[in-house]
């Protein structure tokens, strides 16, 4: 579905994405690990088209993204839920979720949307009305995917959906986007919680000064070494220490 | 008392113009983040619209719509030619490249139709007066105020319930996701232009229809004085464009009426002490939310 071909970004003069090449089959949710300024959200907003791209290509079912607007990108499937989630604090619930639909024309497919979203959020429908700013941040967690899915995207770009959020929280957001895949979404996951993002990840991709390092399934990457002591917390290194 | 409801109707009319122009700063401004100093000459180019319409003959009514469509145009206009290519350069980029298109557009209007005062010839029922506690009132003035308030309530209607109007909002709270929601943002840039525009357009018409001459540089001290109602109530909220121009034309006129003669000729140098003072005590101005866009 999406096939990134030797990628290469320049963000603030730094060549924050080198050479990335990966794939996201359509129904896979795959990760992206890496810890802080390894170029996974450089990635993603160069797939969403808010960054240009340096060299290299991303296509997108067979025809190039590069160079496209990302309101065009948006129109063609694929939908970038920020880090820090970045909802319109002073709309409304709805007026957020209205915006999720921008590019829909059909009056009628936004409701349809916005019906399914709060049947997956139904937290949502009960605040509709209320200033997206006031609601908590799992809450807006779960208002920036819906806005996301109101459009009808085919990809969903997650970034950091876990971040800031209580563990109780984090559980509920790996749920939902488990969810999304049953529910036919296709998901390239950015996460630093790679615990979590590689138990439910068909594949995954680690990724560390701009470049791609290893790939592999969910459970092959979650056991190589250096990925347990890098990224796991070493729990290998800690087992180890504890037989002793 | 009959002095006061006199003075207080005067600062009604002035504050209603003010407030027509003032929305347009804060529409721009809040979406923008840049502040348009050639806004007041869309007044200019309005008013000389009707006048050459009415010179060929065209009526006030028609003149006016069409007046109005053009200055409309000419403020979209200006955002493509002179804005949109400097965006992303800085607030400071964008101010000189707005006071150019200030200095621009007042000296071809001077070269097209010279320095000399010109005057509109609107409707006699406009002059018509009638008297609220025991003060008289033109039917213009009344418009005036009618179209301001009726406006105020039109724009705010159209940024909660429409979908550009949503849209403006959106970009005005968070400009990055609303790119990711696809929000065409030149599209909404547009629409603040033509918004501004039209109302700008509006109070150029009346203003020049109540008061009898008009000439090339009309839109400059109207536009400044405007501009500095929306820094008083609050750059960037339509409601504190309002409350700033009603404020400051009640006290630029109650300056002028109860202050011995001698000194209100300073009226213009008493305004912009209110901006310093405003601009030094609370510059995000009385409804203004915060300082945002450093």
């Amino acid at each position: 579905m999406l096939k990134v071909t030797d990628l290469s970004v320049s963000y603030n003069k730094i060549n924050a994405v080198r050479n990335a090449s990966f794939e996201v089959n359509s129904g896979e949710i795959v990760s992206l690990i890496g810890s802080n300024g390894a170029g996974k959200t450089t990635t993603l907003k160069t797939i969403s088209g808010l960054l240009k791209a340096k060299s290299g290509s991303i296509q997108y079912n067979g025809e190039e993204l590069l160079g496209r607007s990302p309101s065009r990108i948006v129109r063609d499937g694929i939908v970038h839920v920020p880090e820090g989630r970045q909802v319109f604090d002073k709309l409304t619930v709805r007026e957020n979720l209205d915006m999720g639909g921008y590019t829909v024309r059909d009056r009628r497919q936004i409701e349809d949307a916005m019906e399914y979203v709060f049947t997956l959020f139904p937290r949502l429908k009960e605040r509709q009305s209320q200033l997206a700013g006031s609601l908590s941040g799992g809450e807006q967690q779960m208002l920036a995917i819906g806005r996301a899915l109101i459009s009808g995207p085919q990809l969903l770009l997650l970034d950091e959906p876990s971040l800031g959020l209580a563990p109780l929280v984090v559980e509920k957001v790996f749920d939902v986007i488990r969810n999304l895949k049953k529910e036919g979404k296709t998901i390239l996951l950015v996460e630093q919680n790679a615990a979590d993002s590689l138990a439910i990840s068909d594949r995954a991709y680690i990724m560390a000064s701009g470049e791609i390092v290893l790939s592999g399934t969910g459970s092959e990457v979650a056991s190589d070494n250096d990925v347990r002591n890098i990224y796991l917390g070493g729990e290998e290194s800690w087992s180890s220490l504890l037989e002793n | 008392m009959v002095f006061f409801v006199g003075e207080l109707i005067s600062a009604l009319k002035l504050g209603s113009i003010y407030a027509l122009v003032a929305i347009g700063y804060s529409i721009v401004y809040s979406i923008m983040g840049m502040i348009n100093f050639a806004h007041g000459e869309l007044l200019m180019i309005a008013t000389y619209a009707l006048w050459v319409f009415m010179n060929m003959g065209i009526g006030f009514w028609p003149g006016s719509f069409l007046a109005i469509a053009l200055t409309v145009c000419a403020g979209i206009l200006i955002e493509r030619i002179a804005y949109r290519p400097i965006r992303n350069d800085g607030e400071s980029v964008q101010i000189i490249s707005s006071l150019a298109v200030s200095i621009f557009l007042e000296s071809m209007c001077r070269a097209i139709f010279n320095a000399s005062g010109k005057a509109l010839i609107i409707p006699a029922y406009f002059s018509k007066t009638f008297k609220i506690l025991q003060t008289n009132v033109s039917v213009i003035d009344l418009v005036t105020f009618i179209l301001a308030i009726g406006m105020t309530a039109a724009v705010s209607i159209f940024l909660k319930k429409a979908k550009i109007g949503k849209a403006m909002r959106a970009v005005e709270d968070n400009p990055t996701a609303s790119d990711l929601m696809g929000i065409d943002r030149d599209k909404v840039i547009m629409a603040a232009f033509a918004i501004g525009s039209l109302l700008a357009a509006i109070a150029g018409i009346l203003y020049s229809g109540k008061y009898t001459s008009f000439n090339y540089d009309m839109g400059f001290m109207l536009g400044v004085k405007a501009f500095i109602a929306a820094v008083l109530g609050g750059l960037g909220s339509i409601y504190g464009a309002v409350l700033g121009s009603y404020l400051m034309a009640v006290l630029e006129v109650f300056f002028a009426g109860y202050l011995p003669d001698s000194i209100t000729a300073y009226q213009t140098v008493f305004v912009f002490m209110v901006l310093i003072v405003v601009l030094l005590v609370r510059p995000e101005g009385i409804l203004g939310s915060s300082v945002k866009r450093s």
